[in-house]
């Protein structure tokens, strides 16, 4: 069966990938690209843990075919950190012991991360519904919620010594 | 020089976990994440029945399609007996293993394994798997335990008799087996008894639902010796188990460890493992299998549907003197459901001086039940955690105090045998009395409710190591995989007995060949067992590291303590040697700086754990909102707090969404409707307020910082406490879970 | 499979046309779902979203626009198109998780033909129209007649719809939706109800339209709301005013459920009644905010 190179951006980076038309973009990152930090968690959209930012919006990427995003750009957990800088999220995560297994973890920080670019200061409520596409089996979701909340905080903080 | 406020320096601290950075920035590499060069994707073809009797398997066309290397059954698994599975969780033989792993003769439930496929893409093997011709013969399902245990029902097993009966049953049944607890003499303890109730409880199959389905890559040699990497709860059990399946020698079977995404139980056993490595086997190439989420509900452990009757009496001031309880456990398709730990639990947590309890493990056509986090605990708690609360009722007696007036202490015989040593149940349900939560006001149609559980833990078989590196940094190696924040507790101890700080040791999670044995991560046994084997190889590691102080100081070994770090003189004789400068000279004083522990520790702390709960009820649609939850739970010592948090908020999650919606619905041909985590609904963060943890500490005098184990007993209570919690809000008991809108509905209409 | 992403409404139609198990497609939520679970897998997939027609939102000459391809996230963070359909906002924003907000479509989730779309009971509703194009031209088609049964509509093979038209309302109308599920999200409805209530200037009702979802083979609108509520000062919420219970009556009466794992006949009839006074309540207070 023939293939279709995309060309796309990951990360920031131009990339090119060859993929089947049936293929998700989720297998195109983990299985053409190597970036197996999104996880496959369901293939149907229910779970969140192969979430990415697809043009700025936070989207499934099992429901994604791969040759949809020609031309687009693409957010993974990997491209989470700034360098050697972890994203105030990925901070809060691991002081907050936001995770146990941690196969949801990637999942869960693209969806904070959207959350917070689009509203910085959330309540708990708007929290756990901004992450509640996002399924956890290990934590009952608290210390998830909370790690969500502080890195706002920090983020605030920082931004206004920003300014 | 107490930095955690309980007169350790780091047992009791909250550390950056060690594997944490690799988890944040999605580097981590579980199951699914491994690849090779050359490898071949493996599918399994699934039964559509419940229950039919193969006839016939072709897959001539489907084998010769371009790309297909390898097409098994279950006809290429060598004949196993009875002899019992080792080392599992869960009562099973090889012989049902292997007939789980592969149908053999017949398929007992839809989506049991037919045949597996390995080719070169995953999409060309699912086409293959769907090209093999199967025909059926069908059966009748047998899809309730009511009707698994009549008299007429069909048979699974031909071959299956009760055991357990006071006489040999003369004919096969669906009745695996019978339990019984026995004590004292109830006719008197009904005499005795003021008050009495009476109820019947059922809860439906539910999953453990972890998120990372089930996967592995197997690369069988031509020398007979083979390499599987995966994620699993125990990778020396996976070998044992896959090994025994395959009828290949378990010393020629290497298994690395994945990270795994969640387990609670449900990956202590083997499905893909044996199919990927015969296929590898067959076709010369690496293979890898992953699930789907459909396959992990239909063809992986849920636990037990089970029914139970259950019978209390109490005298006037509360004390209960008699207690009888019916319970049957559906095990799946094999024996071998939770029912022994279920009739144990029931009554655990109460000092009750007659008692009879009988259990039934009885197969039907439905998935083979795996261990789920306190294995057959939460429904027998469901049901005389609620029988309890009647009771408190009806004498007017606060659940609590109800609770505290019957709980077990040290010393007191538990039902199911043995004496109680040191242990926390009152402690907990003091600090659930005490907590603001339960003397908070309440609204309408909402309402409040406890519940109290009890689990065991295990100890079971460890190997640890703890090595010094040149550089006086360290390395803590165990085997069994770290599915919670088990390496950051075992650093921690490691760190405390050192004396060096918990970021300069490395704990590693070793392969099979790498390490001696090691037992599941299970039965809540990890910080415990392999704690004590850290820290007795520390404590060995750290005299002989005295020792060769003492000779290079030339002084009585006597005359050397092990204090921060360091080997100083205990008189203050000579200046003392750092660890870093022990290390950096080893090689001079004895070599390598490195200790090994084996242990298979008795004296395993019982865990208990008390619960509140709020919940509202909206009269109108029967939805259960929960409002308020707190978790008090005896820890003995809390190693790492915030994941013995963690364990408390997630067990009492998992407790709450096989109260209120979680459920394996099945059509009545048997097969499963909701096989996906849209329709099985597990809870989303929206749907829960903060779990507010008391983690109470009364120490276990068998571990040298006290540790109980504190992974299983949170899920105990949850079922029973929004059970009460919605009786409080509503003036109906809901005696059959889940807890649903349509079931509150009902209820609340007469 | 083959993917194609034509940049133009006779592109599509060409290639929907020339290939007959090609399917069009925008945000892919149920498309890829649905091959997953097994459906066959169409011969060929035809993405919409790159026509740029599919992705208008506007609201002009006393319409809205709102393309068949526009993604949920894009409309309910539209603070214009929020106020004038607060309602259609609710249903929309209730399709999925924040994840699926990102690509479900208003076009998908009609075409679809699920019963229990969220947003088509509010899009019936507010009386919107469906622009189908195809190969015989443009054609404009009430949203109420594009679904004739579960998991068909009244389409075409090559037909597609490229954008919804929705009045812009009038002074003194507003519309409500929700929808019963067990969970507070991620699920499918089991049973929802929109409302589109307009009242005089003395808040009286003048026009009421309550639509059902999930509780019959297409949502289904209940024929008596403006007879029972016409001229009638509709409560703040439901209480002990008889128009509650002719009104729950005559939402019953429109349903024609079925049981299955998402809930029974009897559970649907109960909350269906429920929930069309709630959305009926909420729409009118709206409605009498908007004076």
């Amino acid at each position: 069966m023939t293939r279709t190179v995309v060309t796309c951006v990951v990360n920031g980076d131009p990339v090119d990938f060859l993929c089947h038309d049936h293929q998700t973009l989720l297998s195109a990152l983990r299985d053409e690209l190597g970036l197996t930090g999104t996880k496959e968690g369901c293939g149907t959209g229910d779970c969140g843990a192969c979430s990415v930012i697809l043009d700025g919006r936070l989207v499934c990427s099992c429901l994604v075919l791969a040759p949809e995003v020609e031309g687009r750009s693409i957010g993974t957990i990997e491209g989470m950190a700034n360098g050697q800088h972890l994203h105030p999220l990925q901070e809060s995560f691991l002081q907050g012991a936001a995770f146990q297994c941690g196969v949801c973890t990637p999942g869960f920080l693209m969806a904070a991360q959207a959350l917070l670019e689009n509203n910085p200061s959330p309540t708990e409520t708007e929290v756990r519904y901004g992450v509640a596409g996002n399924l956890c089996r290990c934590t009952g979701y608290d210390k998830i919620v909370r790690s969500i909340l502080d890195a706002a905080a920090r983020m605030r903080d920082s931004d206004a010594q920003r300014r | 020089m107490s930095t955690a406020g309980n007169g350790y320096k780091w047992v009791g601290t909250r550390p950056v976990r060690h594997d944490g950075l690799d988890k944040v920035t999605g580097r981590a590499h579980f199951g699914a994440d491994y690849a090779t060069a050359g490898m071949l994707h493996g599918a399994v073809l699934r039964s559509p029945h419940a229950h039919a009797r193969i006839k016939q398997i072709d897959f001539t066309e489907a084998l010769g399609l371009p790309g297909v290397k390898a097409i098994i059954t279950g006809a290429d698994l060598p004949e196993l007996g009875d002899d019992k599975v080792a080392g599992g969780e869960g009562d099973a033989t090889y012989r049902d293993l292997s007939r789980n792993i592969l149908a053999q003769g017949k398929v007992l439930y839809e989506g049991h394994a037919v045949a597996a496929v390995a080719a070169v893409t995953l999409r060309l093997a699912r086409e293959a798997a769907a090209a093999i011709q199967v025909e059926y013969e069908v059966l009748p399902p047998v899809l309730t335990l009511e009707h698994a245990m009549a008299d007429d029902a069909p048979l699974l097993h031909d071959d299956l008799f009760t055991s357990g009966l006071d006489s040999p049953p003369d004919r096969a049944s669906n009745v695996s087996a019978r339990h019984v607890i026995d004590r004292g003499d109830l006719d008197q303890g009904w005499a005795e008894a003021e008050v009495v109730v009476e109820q019947e409880y059922s809860t439906k199959a539910v999953h453990q639902g972890y998120i990372e389905p089930h996967a592995v890559v197997a690369q069988a040699g031509e020398d007979g010796r083979s390499t599987l990497w995966c994620s699993s709860q125990g990778h020396f059990v996976i070998r044992t188990l896959t090994a025994h399946v395959l009828g290949w020698d378990p010393g020629d079977m290497k298994v690395i460890p994945a990270e795994i995404g969640g387990g609670f139980g449900g990956k202590t056993t083997i499905y893909l493992e044996p199919l990927a490595a015969l296929l590898s086997r067959r076709s010369g190439r690496p293979v890898k299998m992953v699930m789907t989420r459909d396959e992990v509900f239909r063809a992986t452990g849920p636990t037990s549907g089970a029914v139970m009757k259950v019978k209390m009496g109490a005298r006037r001031d509360g004390k209960l003197v008699a207690a009888r309880a019916d319970m049957a456990y559906e095990a799946g398709a094999f024996p071998g459901s939770p029912i022994g730990p279920g009739i144990m639990s029931v009554f655990a947590p109460y000092d009750i001086p007659n008692v009879l309890i009988e259990g039934y493990d009885v197969v039907l056509n439905k998935p083979k039940v795996a261990a789920y986090r306190a294995p057959g605990a939460p429904m027998a708690a469901f049901a005389a955690e609620s029988v309890l609360d009647e009771l408190a009722e009806q004498l007017g007696i606060d659940p609590l105090e109800m609770r505290l007036r019957n709980a077990v202490t040290e010393g007191v015989r538990a039902v199911y045998g043995p004496k109680y040593r040191k242990i926390g149940l009152v402690e907990t349900l003091e600090a659930a009395r005490d907590h603001p939560h339960y003397s908070a006001p309440l609204g309408p149609w909402q309402g409040r409710g406890v519940a109290s559980g009890w689990w065991m833990n295990y100890g079971g078989e460890t190997t640890a190591t703890v090595s010094i590196n040149l550089d006086g940094t360290a390395v803590v190696m165990s085997g069994c995989p770290d599915i919670g924040g088990s390496r950051a507790s075992l650093a921690l101890m490691a760190a405390e007995e050192l004396g060096i700080d918990v970021h300069r040791i490395e704990p590693v999670v070793a392969d099979t060949h790498s390490i001696g044995y090691n037992d599941l991560t299970g039965g809540s046994r990890v910080t415990f067992a392999v704690g004590i084997a850290v820290v007795e190889a520390a404590r060995q590691l750290i005299d002989d590291l005295c020792s060769r102080a003492a000779r290079l100081r030339d002084v009585p070994r006597t005359e050397v303590e092990w204090v921060d770090g360091r080997a100083q003189s205990v008189t203050g004789a000579f200046p003392p040697l750092t660890l870093e400068e022990l290390a950096a000279g080893s090689a001079r004083t004895g070599g390598p700086l490195s200790a090994t522990k084996t242990v298979n520790p008795r004296g395993v702390g019982v865990a208990f754990s008390t619960q509140i709960c709020d919940v509202e009820v909206d009269p109108d649609t029967g939805k259960v909102t929960i409002l308020r939850y707190t978790v008090t739970q005896d820890a003995g010592r809390a190693i790492h707090p915030d994941y013995v948090e963690g364990q408390m908020q997630g067990g009492a999650v998992q407790g709450i969404g096989w109260a209120v919606g979680e459920e394996y619905i099945f059509d009545q041909n048997g097969v499963m409707e909701n096989p996906g985590f849209l329709d099985y609904r597990m809870p989303v963060a929206s749907d829960l307020p903060m779990i507010d943890t008391v983690v109470v500490e009364v120490p276990n005098p068998d571990h040298p910082y006290g540790v109980r184990g504190v992974g299983e007993v949170g899920i105990v209570p949850p079922l029973a406490a929004v059970a009460n919690a919605v009786y409080a809000a509503t003036g109906q008991r809901i005696r059959e879970l889940p807890m649903s809108p349509v079931r509150v509905l009902e209820a609340l209409s007469g | 499979m083959k993917y194609r992403a034509p940049t133009s409404i006779e592109q599509a139609v060409e290639l929907l046309a020339s290939h007959s198990g090609a399917r069009a497609f925008a945000g892919a939520t149920d498309l890829i779902p649905q091959i997953q679970a097994g459906r066959p897998e169409p011969s060929m997939v035809v993405d919409l979203k790159r026509i740029p027609q599919t992705g208008v939102l506007e609201n002009r000459n006393g319409h809205w626009r709102v393309g068949a391809a526009v993604p949920a996230a894009r409309l309910t963070s539209d603070r214009h198109l929020v106020a004038a359909f607060p309602g259609l906002a609710e249903g929309t924003g209730l399709i999925g998780s924040d994840q699926i907000q990102g690509r479900a479509t208003l076009g998908g989730n009609l075409c679809n033909a699920s019963p229990a779309a969220d947003s088509v009971p509010p899009l019936v509703a507010l009386g919107a129209e469906a622009v189908i194009v195809g190969p015989r031209g443009k054609r404009s088609l009430p949203v109420s007649e594009v679904v004739i049964g579960p998991g068909v509509t009244s389409l075409d093979q090559a037909e597609f719809i490229t954008e919804f038209r929705i009045p812009t309302p009038l002074r003194g109308a507003a519309d409500a939706y929700e929808r019963f599920i067990p969970r507070t999200e991620m699920d499918i409805a089991v049973v929802g109800s929109a409302a589109r209530i307009r009242v005089d200037t003395q808040g009286r009702c003048q026009e009421a339209a309550v639509v059902l979802g999930a509780v019959a083979p297409t949502v289904v609108e209940v024929g008596a709301a403006t007879e029972i509520l016409g001229g009638r000062k509709i409560p703040e919420a439901p209480d002990q005013d008889p128009i509650w219970e002719e009104l729950g009556n005559a939402a019953e009466a429109s349903c024609n459920p079925i049981d299955d794992k998402r809930g029974t006949v009897e559970f649907r009839r109960r909350v269906a009644r429920v929930l069309a006074c709630r959305t009926v309540a909420t729409a009118a207070r709206r409605a009498r905010e908007s004076l």
